[in-house]
């Protein structure tokens, strides 16, 4: 209720530390997006990042993220979340090096994890959407996740991460999401940050 | 369902479920239905599109289940457009004013995942692998 009241009166709306979420598909490099931010403007990194999917099993955020570009300064609450997927195997960490126990364990962690993501949803004031530019984009926990923030009127950026790939379009993201900004970056390299700032303030505008 | 050695489905089942089937149900029940017999090991092809509020929650109740049930890993899921023309966003906010989904033109597959290996989707096309 809260909610509606200030999106009716957005302009009274304080708009320092707004909560930006970062949401998308396991692996595509959400926690690498956050870590550049955090330890770019706060000196500390956000959480731990790994070639094993669902390596990010509970949400956690930065307060206070104050970031300055181009003579304008934003305060950010950073909000970083578990992948979001239909279907959770143990099996396949297995193939990673991991332990059955210690894989039982990581699925049991990320189903819970998806869950909490979900719930998170509903309080983010903007979303960064972070793709694997190398994947397919047409994925239906993609769309799902676009028709819930679109549904909830929740501003929204495309981040086709992962330009360093060689098999990286980020052409096909743009054509599969024609009504939302889509910035091209590598978090792994900081590459293109300074479209990705200039997109991110933008959608702070939006709020 | 089985598997033969030579990884030949044998009795595959597919649910149709035109929208009417749902129609009247609520959100809790609609899924509840849906996960009921992707639990039996069915196909579900559902006529029509669930609203984002349904898939999300669907999502949602996969993993408590997948966290609660040893043998089930997840789903698989897809929606086929009719009209290739008409963009993603249209559609959904067609979806979204209308408020009812079955008279969209598309059709939903959901699968369990260990039945359904992968659904691959892109605009003009899916493919579903057993």
């Amino acid at each position: 209720m809260l909610k509606i009241l200030y999106r009716l009166f957005g302009v009274f709306k304080k708009k320092d530390n707004l909560k930006i979420g970062f949401y998308g598909p396991p692996n595509a490099g959400k926690t690498s997006l956050a870590n550049l931010l955090c330890k770019d403007w706060t000196g500390e990194e956000l959480g731990s990042v790994s070639e094993v999917p669902h390596e990010t099993r509970h949400v956690q955020f930065k307060e206070k993220v104050e970031i300055e570009h181009k003579g304008k300064k934003m305060v950010l609450k950073i909000v970083d979340t578990p992948g979001i997927a239909t279907k959770i195997d143990y099996e396949d960490f297995l193939g990673y090096g991991i332990a059955k126990q210690d894989a039982k364990k990581r699925a049991k962690e990320a189903t819970q994890g998806i869950i909490e993501a979900i719930k998170w949803l509903d309080d983010m004031d903007a979303v960064v959407i972070v793709l694997d530019s190398s994947e397919n984009p047409y994925s239906q926990v993609n769309l799902t996740i676009i028709g819930n923030l679109l549904a909830r009127k929740i501003p929204v950026l495309v981040v086709a991460n992962k330009i360093d790939l060689r098999k990286s379009n980020v052409k096909k993201m743009e054509a599969a999401f024609p009504e939302y900004p889509v910035v091209g970056i590598s978090a792994r390299k900081a590459t293109n940050m300074n479209e990705f700032y200039d997109a991110l303030f933008k959608l702070t505008k939006r709020v | 369902m089985r598997v033969k050695k030579n990884n030949k489905l044998k009795g595959l089942s597919i649910h149709i479920m035109p929208y009417s089937e749902i129609r009247e149900l609520t959100i809790t029940e609609r899924v509840k239905k849906i996960l009921n017999l992707i639990l039996g090991n069915r196909v579900v092809i559902l006529q029509g599109r669930l609203r984002p509020e349904e898939e999300i929650r669907l999502i949602e109740d996969t993993m408590a289940m997948v966290d609660h049930i040893k043998t089930f890993k997840g789903i698989e899921l897809a929606v086929v457009d009719s009209n290739k023309e008409e963009g993603f966003f249209l559609k959904m906010r067609r979806g979204i004013a209308r408020g009812l989904t079955g008279e969209s033109g598309s059709l939903t597959v959901i699968g369990p995942a260990n039945v359904v290996k992968e659904i691959k989707k892109d605009p003009s096309k899916i493919e579903v692998f057993f």
